[in-house]
């Protein structure tokens, strides 16, 4: 484990700099991101040894660290107190820091019902464009003082500031927790899905691979026994691992070659009989190996399309409307006047 | 910033208004615009230049268009429950109310989720859940009255948010108005949306960056069961260290709430919800999920409240008397209206184990400017809710009571938390956002505006302060021995 150190004043320095002479910077992490979303041309500005814990207070829910810290650094720390990150952040690699993982808002098989890693952040400081050093938010629960530009940093990629230190809200783990296997096709698991978030039933995690659908169920021991016996379905010894492979996409569905392509659609929306896909988020999230660009399918499904891995990297986010483009424009140029803070990574115009 | 003169063309913008709309939806006359001088903070009264009740979202657009063309101030407003001021009117200005946008478009039980009109109140959604097993999270104590729409712009909270959160992280989708007159959609019927989360930035917004003219939540499940156990204390340090200790053996509450000795003997005094007129603190710790776990969870927390140092411990013995010990914390507003002629409610935010310093802090200025503070606590996510006694017809007691309450929230930002967590700063706390934020975080908050709304005519002159209002507050507010903007020149 690396020391931990506070590398605030030299890395806002770099960003005044880059400011001044108006070259861009492509922030880095661990870089174990750094193929989900558009290259970016520009000077490295490493945030790797910005890292270690500023406070942790498990009666309080909340930790804060320096962004550079690995993500499993946080997750242990949190482990021994019996707590955790509720939103389950796909790692992508051992690398994996805070910063990463917030700047691009990433959410495990939890997300449907514990809240995406946005619904978590409290706080954050970061360097805006102007190499301004910025605080926003804090370590409460509840605080609408200003706007919420911290909530606002998680999915921007960076390309709105350099974040420095996050504050999140952390839950206990469950005392128990199974994970059930259904023999159900995909059409009929998605309704199941549905019909049963409707229900207060102690579900964390629903998916189908393609063959069965899998359920966690996760809470106190009564809770958890009780619904066991209503869904009915086979328990799996290694619940923990399968979710793992399901978070960090290294199920058997995800080794198959080819463009991988995440749908973000309406829980309950159709279920096609093709192509071959991988459904988390209790319906809410459908993974397709596809090599036709499925942009259109997804928006009249009400839901828009990444191209997650592989293909073309020039188009990876669904495009926005003229008119939100033109907001999204505004709003980068509020925090980044000269478009140096990670130009392109998310579309050419931002 | 209110100008007394009319606006130039303000003849020319009610008959513009007169040509889209209906004549009973633009309200010009001295005895209409009335109503609408003021919101929960009726210490701020201002009459509006031109009130508009647009019925349609197309006669939301006609209004910002105009009010866009003629270069006048627009205010939003739901039902006018808010408790700073964020929906005081401009004297030059329109003030656009949504309360005729009142239709539940649609509930989907399958996608669990209502798209409704900006002016539905927040517990009609619930009610309209109700039949399909569902129901809407956030419930903020005015939720028979206040809006959803108000809800957004406030990003409003409720005794349940610790477990279910804040309205926006039970928001999907928002349909918005731009300062131009365009309709936006944000977020998605999905879980998330391409692009900056504009739909979490909208959230809290107060109204200075769009006009909100459908939202779609997210509807959960109702509880199998809900229990409630109340906890009395000879100490407010004991019962917040008892806080701690049920959080801290995994138990999230649905909902935690905390009153004061003086809360509590204003509230029993009012519906005699049977609490302990002579404990120092009650905790009210209620717990809901699966009739197991609820079970299961009540004689962990009993444990812990015992081990805590309560000195009594109650479960209520059926749903009446749950709802009794509700009644008598939903009712503590009320309750201390009725033992004083004015009171006045500040929202501040602190890390949970600086409590007992800051109960002590209040009490002894309580004491030096000689007005009582009844403290009610959202204990669970650190929300305080010092209710301050005066009477508004004794000379200077209101001008003593907002130096108080000024003085409180500086408490609350010493120890690390915040001057509002669920009100809004609106106008009432903008003097609070000079002593919270430098002059770099207000910057960027107006850069943020201006993104939205070049101009500046969505509800100007609240939320963030411009650096010059601070530099005349700054010269009252001295933070750490340090003034705020020293850069700034003083008058």
């Amino acid at each position: 484990m690396l020391p931990a150190a506070d590398l605030t004043e030299p890395l806002a320095e770099r960003v005044r700099a880059a400011h001044a002479a108006s070259t861009p910077l492509a922030i880095v992490g661990g870089g174990s991101k750094s193929w989900l979303g558009r290259p970016v041309q520009g000077g490295v500005l490493d945030l790797s040894g910005h890292r270690g814990i500023v406070s942790y207070e498990p009666t309080e829910l909340v930790l804060s660290a320096r962004t550079g810290t690995p993500l499993a650094e946080i997750e242990a720390i949190l482990a021994e107190r019996g707590q955790c990150l509720a939103f389950e952040p796909p790692h992508y690699g051992v690398s994996a820091t805070l910063g990463g993982t917030v700047a691009c808002n990433l959410s495990g098989p939890a997300r449907p019902y514990a809240g995406a890693c946005r619904d978590f952040i409290l706080g954050v400081r970061l360097i805006n464009g102007r190499g301004e050093v910025l605080r926003f938010g804090g370590e409460v629960m509840k605080n609408v003082a200003g706007y919420d530009l911290s909530r606002l940093m998680a999915g921007a990629q960076g390309t709105l500031g350099v974040l420095l230190e996050v504050s999140l809200k952390v839950l206990p783990r469950p005392p128990a927790e199974l994970t059930l296997a259904l023999e159900l096709e995909a059409a009929t698991a998605v309704a199941r899905f549905n019909a049963w978030a409707g229900q207060p039933l102690p579900i964390t995690a629903a998916c189908h691979d393609g063959e069965r659908a899998y359920v966690r169920l996760s809470g106190a021991e009564s809770a958890v026994r009780a619904a066991r016996q209503r869904l009915g379905g086979e328990v799996i010894e290694a619940g923990a691992t399968f979710w793992q492979s399901v978070r960090e996409l290294t199920h058997g569905f995800f080794q198959t070659p080819g463009v991988l392509w995440r749908l973000s659609l309406p829980p309950a929306a159709p279920v096609a009989a093709k192509p071959h896909q991988f459904i988390d988020w209790g319906g809410a999230q459908r993974w397709v190996l596809s090599d036709s660009e499925l942009w259109d399918q997804a928006t009249g499904m009400g839901g828009h399309a990444t191209r997650y891995r592989g293909g073309s990297r020039d188009r990876v986010f669904q495009p926005l409307s003229p008119v939100l483009l033109a907001l999204h424009r505004r709003l980068k140029a509020a925090f980044d006047p000269k478009g140096i803070l990670n130009p392109g990574r998310l579309y050419p115009e931002l | 910033m209110n100008p007394t003169t009319p606006h130039p063309r303000r003849a020319e913008l009610i008959q513009g208004l007169l040509e889209w709309l209906p004549a009973d939806a633009v309200l010009y006359e001295p005895e209409d615009l009335r109503p609408y001088e003021c919101d929960g903070l009726s210490a701020y009264r201002q009459m509006p230049m031109v009130v508009v009740l647009p019925k349609t979202v197309e006669e939301v657009q006609v209004v910002m268009r105009l009010a866009h063309r003629f270069k006048v101030p627009v205010v939003a407003r739901g039902a006018g429950t808010g408790l700073s001021g964020g929906a005081l009117p401009q004297a030059d200005g329109l003030l656009l109310s949504l309360a005729r946008l009142k239709s539940i478009l649609a509930i989907d039980p399958v996608a669990r989720t209502a798209r409704v009109q900006p002016g539905v109140r927040n517990l009609a959604i619930s009610e309209a859940a109700r039949p399909y097993g569902l129901y809407y999270a956030p419930d903020p104590s005015s939720q028979i009255a206040c809006t959803i729409g108000g809800n957004v712009a406030e990003n409003s909270g409720g005794v349940h948010c610790l477990k279910y959160g804040l309205t926006v992280h039970n928001v999907l989708k928002l349909e918005v108005v731009t300062v131009e007159g365009e309709r936006l959609s944000l977020g998605a019927d999905a879980l998330d949306a391409p692009g900056y989360d504009l739909l979490a930035l909208l959230n809290g917004s107060e109204g200075l960056l769009a006009v909100v003219v459908e939202v779609t939540v997210r509807l959960l499940p109702l509880p199998e069961r809900a229990q409630v156990l109340l906890a009395a204390f000879d100490d407010v340090a004991k019962a917040g260290a008892a806080v701690g200790a049920i959080l801290a053996a995994g138990i999230i509450p649905a909902g935690l709430e905390m009153m004061d000795n003086l809360a509590i003997r204003a509230a029993e005094a009012f519906v005699q919800a049977g609490y302990p007129v002579d404990a120092a603190a009650i905790l009210l710790v209620e717990l809901d999920g699966t009739n197991a776990e609820v079970s299961e969870q009540v004689m962990q927390v009993r444990e812990r409240l015992i081990a805590s140092g309560a000195r009594e411990v109650r479960t209520a013995r059926d749903e009446a008397e749950r709802q009794l010990f509700w009644k008598g914390r939903k009712a503590a507003f009320p309750a201390v209206g009725r033992i004083s002629p004015d009171y006045y409610c500040m929202d501040g935010t602190i890390p949970r184990r600086r409590l007992p310093e800051v109960l002590s802090r209040i009490a002894a200025l309580s004491q030096e400017y000689g007005l009582p503070v009844a403290n009610v606590f959202h204990a669970g996510d650190g929300n305080l809710h010092p209710l301050i006694l005066y009477d508004a017809n004794r000379p200077g007691e209101l001008e003593r009571t907002e130096e108080l309450g000024r003085r409180i929230l500086e408490s609350c930002i010493e120890v690390g938390g915040t001057i509002t967590g669920e009100h809004g700063v609106g106008v009432e706390k903008l003097a609070g956002m000079c002593v919270q934020f430098g002059a770099l975080e207000l910057a960027q908050f107006h850069a943020v505006k201006a993104a939205f709304d070049p101009a500046g005519l969505l509800n100007p002159g609240k939320a963030v302060p411009t650096l010059h209002r601070c530099a005349e507050f700054g010269a009252m507010h001295v933070h750490d021995g340090q003034l705020k903007f020293p850069e700034l020149p003083r008058f």
